[in-house]
């Protein structure tokens, strides 16, 4: 199947060029020119993320000192327990909102997606060609005009400060369903034919052939629609009010507002903020990284 | 399962033709969940964008008279705050995505070719350029806007420390606000579009670059002659969402500089959002999103013949 998502494995071709290649005098310096370029990289990539963290154990005096240190003096978690013991800050539950609304986005989208990408695919109805020309054609319409649209209507079905505004509008994005029925196209009818000859109906062939066969594209769409929830800044800023109800990022936002001279405290919940999609980044770094790379290259 | 017999029938040939005519409901439930948020979300908004555009509709007036091209009007005679103030967003907004695109197309392009060479590790580091993208623009930010500070920030911190002088004001003046969103938005975003880089770099056929090697061209001529024009339709589609992602640049403006000095580093998406979700003022909002998104499609128009012109003169 031409339609597996990209993975890092190098061909057997490119290997034996790279070794052709080592067979060269000039293949020292090279590598060493390439270790530098890497470890100089790694420390511009790797330091800030170093810094806050470091931020984040010092006391508020040492942290607003003006001789900087890279580790803290008299490391202290006096920072995390007073955001996290403070009412006014409920980071622990902007986070859960955060995480919350960023999964059922990404269900929504998802579901939505395979269901009409798999009609428009794989079925014949009246109006399936208007249907994804109109899909298509929306693709190219730039993200700020339904900035205002989104607030009346959201404000007309009394969604304002709820997740509903935050999950439902930007699930009917015309992305996915482009992206999945391109997928299903590429599904061989006979597979789905044994299926129907085996007796399942057009929803069990759904259900257990064609979803199955579209895992690796569903994987990626929801990687996507997870990512751009939990990166959402201006929606959730301009329609949230109450201090509950925040988003990770809003939340963040008014923390800083409030604590100006508080790096300790800001880099704390900086960290706090990190934390889950890190720990998930760690686990499934190759899914995700992958994912993105066969949305760009596809898309 | 009473539905066996049927979709025997239905999957044989000679009842096709008059089937697809007929109306079916499977179909239609399958599309139906999108299609209502579609028409809700995305197909009502169009219209009423434009819509709204043509008519006097803000907070404190009891209906929404027709007023026609008058938004419009208004926002290009540039006499009224809203305008001036407008017109100040849409030059934060094109200054940001002038600096910004070439950087965030070219760094992460050298960032892949790095990565699609052979050496141990390559996918810890593919990993480590990556990871910030998913911590997400509040967190990162919050982190520029500390290290950026001008007393405490450790970049002038460091600075001093070198000798370098370090009393750079990255976030409160001009034109160091600018050097500080482009410089956190390269750290923040490159690895996402090194990575849509890398994997089609890794679709070019090895034997292409043989070819080259054969005929003795060096480094720069595989470049030139077999890297970029296998990727060129995903540089085309990097290029394209690179524009829109910074057009609609936001929060680091937000968390960074705070929008510092005055309003200057205020994208025009901000001041829109002010104007029509703080202020109420829908009329002039949609105005300004419909010559903010027009901008844009003539941008992506743009850009999509100019890679016309370049494929043209490679064939």
């Amino acid at each position: 199947m031409s339609q597996t998502v990209a993975t890092s494995r190098p061909t057997p071709t490119r290997d034996q060029g790279e070794r052709s290649d080592a067979a060269t005098p000039r293949r020292r310096r090279p590598r060493i020119a390439l270790g530098l370029t890497l470890g100089a990289l790694t420390a511009a990539f790797v330091v800030p993320l170093l810094l806050m963290l470091s931020t984040s154990f010092k006391s508020p005096q040492e942290a607003n000192s003006l001789t900087f240190r890279l580790f803290p003096e008299n490391p202290t978690l006096s920072a995390y327990s007073e955001i996290l013991n403070n009412p006014e800050i409920p980071i622990l539950r902007w986070l859960g909102n955060s995480l919350l609304v960023a999964v059922l986005h990404c269900v929504l989208v998802v579901v939505l997606a395979a269901l009409a990408a798999y009609a428009l695919a794989k079925m014949d109805f009246r109006f399936k060609k208007a249907i994804f020309a109109a899909i298509v054609a929306t693709m190219f319409a730039p993200g700020v005009i339904f900035l205002i649209p989104h607030f009346l209507i959201v404000n007309q079905l009394g969604w304002l400060n709820t997740y509903a505004s935050l999950v439902v509008p930007s699930a009917a994005g015309a992305f996915g369903v482009f992206f999945l029925r391109q997928f299903f196209l590429g599904v061989h009818p006979s597979i789905e034919e044994a299926a129907r000859m085996d007796g399942c109906n057009r929803w069990a062939t759904f259900r257990r052939i064609a979803v199955p066969l579209a895992m690796p594209a569903i994987a990626t769409l929801a990687v996507l629609a997870f990512l751009s929830s939990w990166n959402d800044f201006l929606w959730p800023v301009f329609v949230l009010f109450s201090s509950e109800m925040q988003t990770l990022p809003a939340g963040l936002a008014q923390l800083q507002g409030e604590n100006a001279a508080r790096f300790d405290l800001m880099m704390a919940g900086a960290v706090i903020a990190s934390l889950p999609v890190l720990l998930v980044y760690v686990f499934a770094q190759r899914y995700i990284i992958d994912g993105v790379a066969a949305g760009g290259v596809k898309g | 399962m009473a539905q066996i017999p049927i979709a025997m029938v239905r999957s044989s040939g000679p009842t096709r033709g008059s089937d697809s005519r007929g109306w079916r409901v499977t179909p239609y439930l399958f599309v139906a969940p999108f299609l209502a948020l579609f028409v809700l979300f995305v197909v009502v908004p169009i219209g009423a964008a434009a819509w709204a555009s043509l008519h006097a509709w803000s907070l404190g007036l009891p209906n929404q008279p027709f007023v026609g091209l008058e938004n419009y009007a208004d926002l290009f005679g540039g006499t009224s705050v809203l305008s001036v103030e407008f017109w100040k967003g849409m030059k934060a907004t094109g200054l940001f995505t002038l600096l910004s695109v070439p950087l965030l197309v070219i760094v992460p392009l050298a960032l892949a070719l790095l990565l699609n060479q052979k050496f141990p590790g390559r996918t810890f580091f593919r990993a480590a350029y990556f990871a910030p993208y998913v911590l997400g623009v509040a967190v990162i930010g919050l982190l520029w806007h500390f290290l950026l500070d001008r007393q405490l920030g450790p970049v002038n911190q460091i600075l001093r420390a070198l000798g370098l002088g370090g009393d750079i004001a990255w976030t409160t003046s001009l034109p160091a606000g600018w050097v500080a969103l482009v410089g956190a938005t390269i750290w923040w975003t490159c690895g996402f579009n090194a990575v849509i880089y890398l994997a089609a770099l890794q679709n070019v056929p090895e034997e292409l670059y043989e070819a080259v090697k054969v005929d003795g061209g060096g480094a720069w001529r595989r470049f030139t002659t077999v890297t970029l024009p296998s990727i060129a339709r995903v540089l085309q589609f990097v290029v394209a969402i690179t524009i829109i992602a910074s057009a609609n640049m936001y929060g680091q403006s937000a968390l960074i500089t705070q929008q510092q000095p005055g309003t200057s580093t205020r994208t025009a998406i901000g001041f829109i959002a002010q104007t029509g979700i703080q202020g109420f003022n829908i009329g002039a909002s949609s105005a300004m999103s419909i010559i903010l998104a027009l901008s844009l499609m003539v941008v992506s128009g743009l850009v999509l013949l100019a890679f016309r012109k370049v494929g043209d003169s490679d064939s």
